[in-house]
C-alpha cells in the first residue's frame, strides 16, 4: 500500500487544478441547455486541446494522442470532482461507440466518425433494447436481410436516449435468422436521418424525454456500414457493454455529490436552524459518506488491478450494483434535507435550489439502476461469475 | 501509487489463516466458549509463535515493527474463525505502551507480552462513553472507580487502564483493592469483564505519568481492529451461506440455484467488497499519521458495524432453519460481529463523532 503520488503526477496534479482554476468560467451550466451548445462544444474541444478529455485517443482521430496512463485519468476525474466543473463528454459516442470504432472499424469508420463524435459535433444513439428484448438482449428481433449492397432494417428500438438528437445510431440487428441468438447479430452503424427512421419521445418519470422509441421500416443501409463481421455483433457490443457498467458508478461523482449535500446541509435552514443541525440528516449524512469513501478506496482498488494488469475480481463486479444505489440514496437524502422544496419542479419555478437537479437525479438515477444491466442481473453475475453459485437451470422446453 | 496488499503481507495472512484453519476448529471454539483456558491457553501459544505479538512492538524492542494494516490482516484473519483470542487488547496494550511509556516501561513490557508471559486487559471503554457513572480516577490514594466491559478480562496478568483524564496506568490483576468481575455476554469466543478500583496501587503509563493523546489514539487502533474483525466474520460467514447454499437441496435443486437465495449471497458480497478496501484504507492512513486517519477510521467503524449486521443476519437466513440451531455454530459469528458493533462506541456515536471532527456539529 503506497497511495502517495510520485514528483510526477503531483506536477501533472498541479497543472491540472490551475487549468481548471483559469478557465471555470468558460465551463458549461445546466442552463446552457442542448446538447450542442456551443459552449458545451468549446469547452469538450478546449479541454481534448489540453489533454483532459479523450486523452489517450490518437491525435489523427481527434483525440489528444497521450500514452495510456490509468493514474493521470483518475487525477483528471479527481480535480473534475473537487471544482464540481463539468467532466469532458461522456456521451455514448464517446465512451461506447469510440471505443469500439477503435478496436474494430475499419480506418474508414475511424476517420469518419471519432473526431466529430469527441468534439460534440456528432451525437449517436445506442439501438440496443426492444420491446422484447431488455435483461435477455441476444433475443433481440429487429432484422436485417440483405439487398443488393444495403442491409434492409425492420423493426423497433426502446429506450434509446438523445434519438431526438441524435445524428447517428449504433444498432445491434439480427442479420442471420437461422444463427443461434448470440450469434446472429450484427453491429451496424447509420445515419438517423435515413429514410424510414421515426423517432417518437417515451416520456420518463421524469417528465422529460430522456429516452424514445425508434421504429425502423425499410431502412436501407450500405452494407460498408458494419462494425466487425456480420454474425459478431454480440461480442462487438459486450467489449463496450462492459464499459458502460463501469461509467455508471464512478467514485468521484459520488464524492461529488456527497460534498454538495454537505454544503447543502449548512447553508439551508428550518426554523433557523442548518439542517445539517438536524441528527437525524447528520447521520444519514455520514453513513453514505462511509458507502462514498468505501467505493471511493474500491476504485483505488480496482485501478491498481487494472495497473498491474491483473484482473479486480469481486472488486469489480460490484461497482455497477452499488454505485447506481449509492447514487440514488445520496439524490433521496438532498430531497429530503430540502423537504418541501425538494418537491418543485420546472426550470423558472421560484425556491428552486441546485436547478433541480436532485430532484430530476433521484428519479433519473432509478433508471440507471435498473438500466444497463439491471441490479437483478447484476446480481446473478455477483452471484455466478464472482461466487461461482450454480445457474438458473433452464425450463423444460414447453 | 499502490492500493494493494504486499506479497509479503498476503503471505502472513495466509499463514495466520492456515495455522487457524488447522487449530482453531469449530470444536475448540465451542470448548473454549464454554471457558476453557486450557483451549484458550494453547492457541494463543501457537498465535505468538507466529509473531502476532511482535507485529507493532518496534524493531528496536526486538518486534518486527510493522504497522497496523498488518495487524489488521490478523485480525481478519482472527475474525474469520471466530478465534478465542483477543489480539485487539494485546494490540490496543502495545499501542499505549509505544505512544506513552517510558523506555524502561517499554523494554519490560513488551519482552514480557511477546514471551506470552503478560497478558494485558484493556479498560478503555470509559473514554469513549461513560454508563452507570462508570470511570475511574487518578490519585495518590490511588485509582478509585470502576470500567466495564474490560477487554480480554478473563485471561489478563495485568490490567491498562484509562482514567477520566485520559491517563493510563497499568494495575496488576492481584494488587490490592481491585476486584475483577465477569461480565457474561452473547459473545463467549472474547471475554468482558469489570474492574472495580478502591485506592488501587497503579504505574502510571509515560514519564511523570503523562500519557498524552494516547488514549484517543488507542481509541482508533481499537475501533480499526474491531471493523477488521468484522470484516473477516463477515467474509465467513458469507463464503459459509455460498457453500452451503451450493449444498442444501429443495424442490430437487440446490438452493443457490434459485435468484431469491444467489441475491443475498450477492447483496452480501457486494458489501464487503467496498468495506474491505475501507478498512484497508483506513489502516494505511493511520500507518501514515494521515490528519484525514480519524475520520476514514469512524466511517470504518460505523459502517463496518452496519455491513457485518446485515451480513450476519443474512447469511443466517440462507441457512434456513438449520442456521438458527446451536449445530452449526453459526451464532458464533453472528454474535462476535454484535459485540463489535457496540464496543468503543455504536455506528450512531461513531457517526456523530465523525460529524464533528468535520466541523459539522
Amino acid at each position: 500500500m503506497d497511495l502517495r503520488l510520485s514528483e510526477e503526477y503531483e506536477i501533472f496534479r498541479r497543472d491540472v487544478a490551475s487549468f481548471l482554476d483559469a478557465n471555470q468560467d468558460y465551463a458549461p451550466t445546466p442552463d446552457d441547455r442542448g446538447l450542442k451548445h456551443p459552449k458545451r462544444i468549446a469547452w469538450q474541444k478546449k479541454l481534448i486541446e489540453n489533454g483532459l478529455a479523450a486523452r489517450t485517443i490518437p491525435a489523427e482521430y481527434g483525440g489528444y494522442g497521450a500514452e495510456p496512463d490509468i493514474l493521470k485519468s483518475r487525477i483528471i476525474a479527481e480535480e473534475f470532482a473537487r471544482t464540481g466543473l463539468p467532466k469532458g463528454s461522456a456521451n455514448q459516442g464517446v465512451s461506447m461507440l469510440v471505443p469500439t470504432l477503435l478496436e474494430l472499424g475499419t480506418e474508414a469508420q475511424k476517420q469518419a466518425y471519432i473526431k466529430p463524435t469527441l468534439h460534440g459535433e456528432m451525437i449517436w444513439c445506442q439501438g440496443y433494447s426492444e420491446p422484447g428484448a431488455g435483461s435477455d438482449l441476444a433475443s433481440l428481433s429487429t432484422r436485417a436481410h440483405i439487398d443488393g449492397d444495403d442491409y434492409v432494417i425492420n423493426g423497433q428500438k426502446i429506450w434509446t436516449s438523445t434519438a431526438k438528437q441524435a445524428d447517428m445510431i449504433f444498432c445491434l440487428v439480427r442479420t442471420e435468422p437461422d444463427a443461434k441468438k448470440h450469434h446472429g447479430i450484427s453491429y451496424l452503424i447509420f445515419s438517423m436521418d435515413t429514410p424510414g427512421i421515426e423517432v417518437r419521445p417515451l416520456v420518463d418519470m421524469t417528465m422529460m424525454a430522456n429516452f424514445n422509441e425508434v421504429f425502423f421500416t425499410d431502412v436501407r443501409v450500405p452494407k460498408s456500414q458494419i462494425v466487425g463481421k456480420a454474425g459478431a455483433g454480440w461480442q462487438v457490443a459486450n467489449a463496450t457493454l462492459t464499459h458502460e457498467r463501469g461509467m455508471l458508478g464512478d467514485p468521484n461523482a459520488a464524492k461529488a455529490r456527497l460534498l454538495a449535500i454537505a454544503t447543502l446541509m449548512q447553508t439551508e435552514t428550518i426554523n433557523g436552524e442548518r439542517l445539517i443541525d438536524n441528527p437525524g440528516f447528520r447521520d444519514r449524512l455520514v453513513a453514505l459518506q462511509a458507502q462514498v469513501y468505501a467505493m471511493q478506496a474500491n476504485g483505488l482498488r480496482v485501478m491498481t488491478s487494472k495497473i498491474q494488469g491483473e484482473s479486480a475480481g469481486m472488486a469489480g463486479l460490484i461497482v455497477k450494483l452499488l454505485g447506481c444505489e449509492l447514487n440514488h440514496e445520496l439524490a433521496r437524502l438532498a430531497i429530503d434535507a430540502m423537504g418541501e422544496f425538494g418537491l418543485l419542479y420546472g426550470q423558472n419555478t421560484p425556491y428552486l435550489r441546485d436547478f433541480g437537479l436532485w430532484q430530476q437525479r433521484y428519479m433519473y438515477d432509478l433508471g440507471l439502476i435498473i438500466g444497463g444491466g439491471t441490479a437483478q442481473i447484476q446480481k446473478n453475475i455477483i452471484a455466478e461469475r464472482g461466487l461461482g453459485m450454480p445457474r438458473e437451470p433452464k425450463p423444460a422446453a414447453v | 501509487m499502490e492500493f494493494a496488499l504486499s506479497d509479503d503481507q498476503k503471505m502472513f495472512q495466509s499463514s495466520i489463516q492456515a495455522y487457524l484453519a488447522d487449530s482453531a476448529p469449530l470444536d475448540l471454539i465451542r470448548t473454549a466458549a464454554d471457558g476453557s483456558h486450557d483451549t484458550a491457553a494453547a492457541l494463543k501459544a501457537g498465535l505468538l509463535d507466529l509473531g502476532l505479538a511482535h507485529i507493532l512492538v518496534p524493531k528496536s524492542h526486538g518486534g518486527l515493527g510493522l504497522g497496523l494494516l498488518d495487524s489488521v490482516l490478523a485480525q481478519e484473519a482472527l475474525g474469520g474463525v471466530v478465534a478465542p483470542y483477543d489480539f485487539t487488547a494485546l494490540a490496543l496494550a502495545i499501542t499505549g505502551l509505544r505512544l506513552a511509556g517510558t523506555e524502561q516501561q517499554k523494554t519490560e513490557w513488551f519482552f514480557g507480552l511477546t514471551t506470552g508471559d503478560v497478558e494485558f486487559g484493556v479498560a478503555l471503554t470509559e473514554h469513549v462513553g461513560v454508563r452507570e457513572n462508570a470511570g475511574v480516577m487518578a490519585s495518590s490514594d490511588g485509582l478509585n472507580g470502576k470500567s466495564l466491559f474490560v477487554l480480554n478480562a478473563a485471561a489478563a496478568t495485568h490490567f491498562m487502564v484509562c482514567d477520566r483524564a485520559g491517563g493510563l496506568h497499568i494495575v496488576e490483576r492481584d494488587a490490592a483493592g481491585l476486584d475483577v468481575n465477569t461480565l457474561d455476554t452473547i459473545d463467549r469466543t472474547r471475554n468482558f469483564g469489570e474492574l472495580v478500583f478502591d485506592n488501587t496501587p497503579s504505574i502510571p503509563l509515560g514519564p511523570e505519568g503523562k500519557s498524552g493523546d494516547a488514549a484517543d489514539r488507542m481509541v482508533s487502533v481499537g475501533r480499526l481492529l474491531l471493523a477488521a474483525d468484522t470484516l473477516g466474520a463477515s467474509q465467513s460467514m458469507l463464503d459459509k451461506a455460498v457453500a452451503y447454499a451450493g449444498e442444501r437441496k429443495q424442490f430437487n435443486r440446490v438452493i443457490g440455484s434459485f435468484q431469491s437465495v444467489k441475491h443475498l449471497c450477492a447483496d452480501m458480497a457486494a458489501q464487503i467488497e467496498p468495506a474491505r478496501s475501507l478498512v484497508w484504507h483506513a489502516a494505511y492512513l493511520l500507518d501514515e499519521q494521515s490528519d484525514e486517519a480519524s475520520l476514514l477510521i469512524c466511517l470504518a467503524k460505523s459502517h463496518l458495524a452496519e455491513t457485518g449486521t446485515h451480513i450476519a443476519r443474512t447469511a443466517t437466513e440462507v441457512h434456513g432453519g438449520m442456521g438458527f440451531t446451536d449445530l452449526l455454530g453459526l451464532h458464533y459469528w453472528f454474535k462476535r460481529i454484535g459485540a463489535n458493533r457496540q464496543l468503543l462506541g455504536s455506528p450512531e456515536a461513531v457517526r456523530s463523532e465523525a460529524a464533528r471532527l468535520q466541523g459539522w456539529v
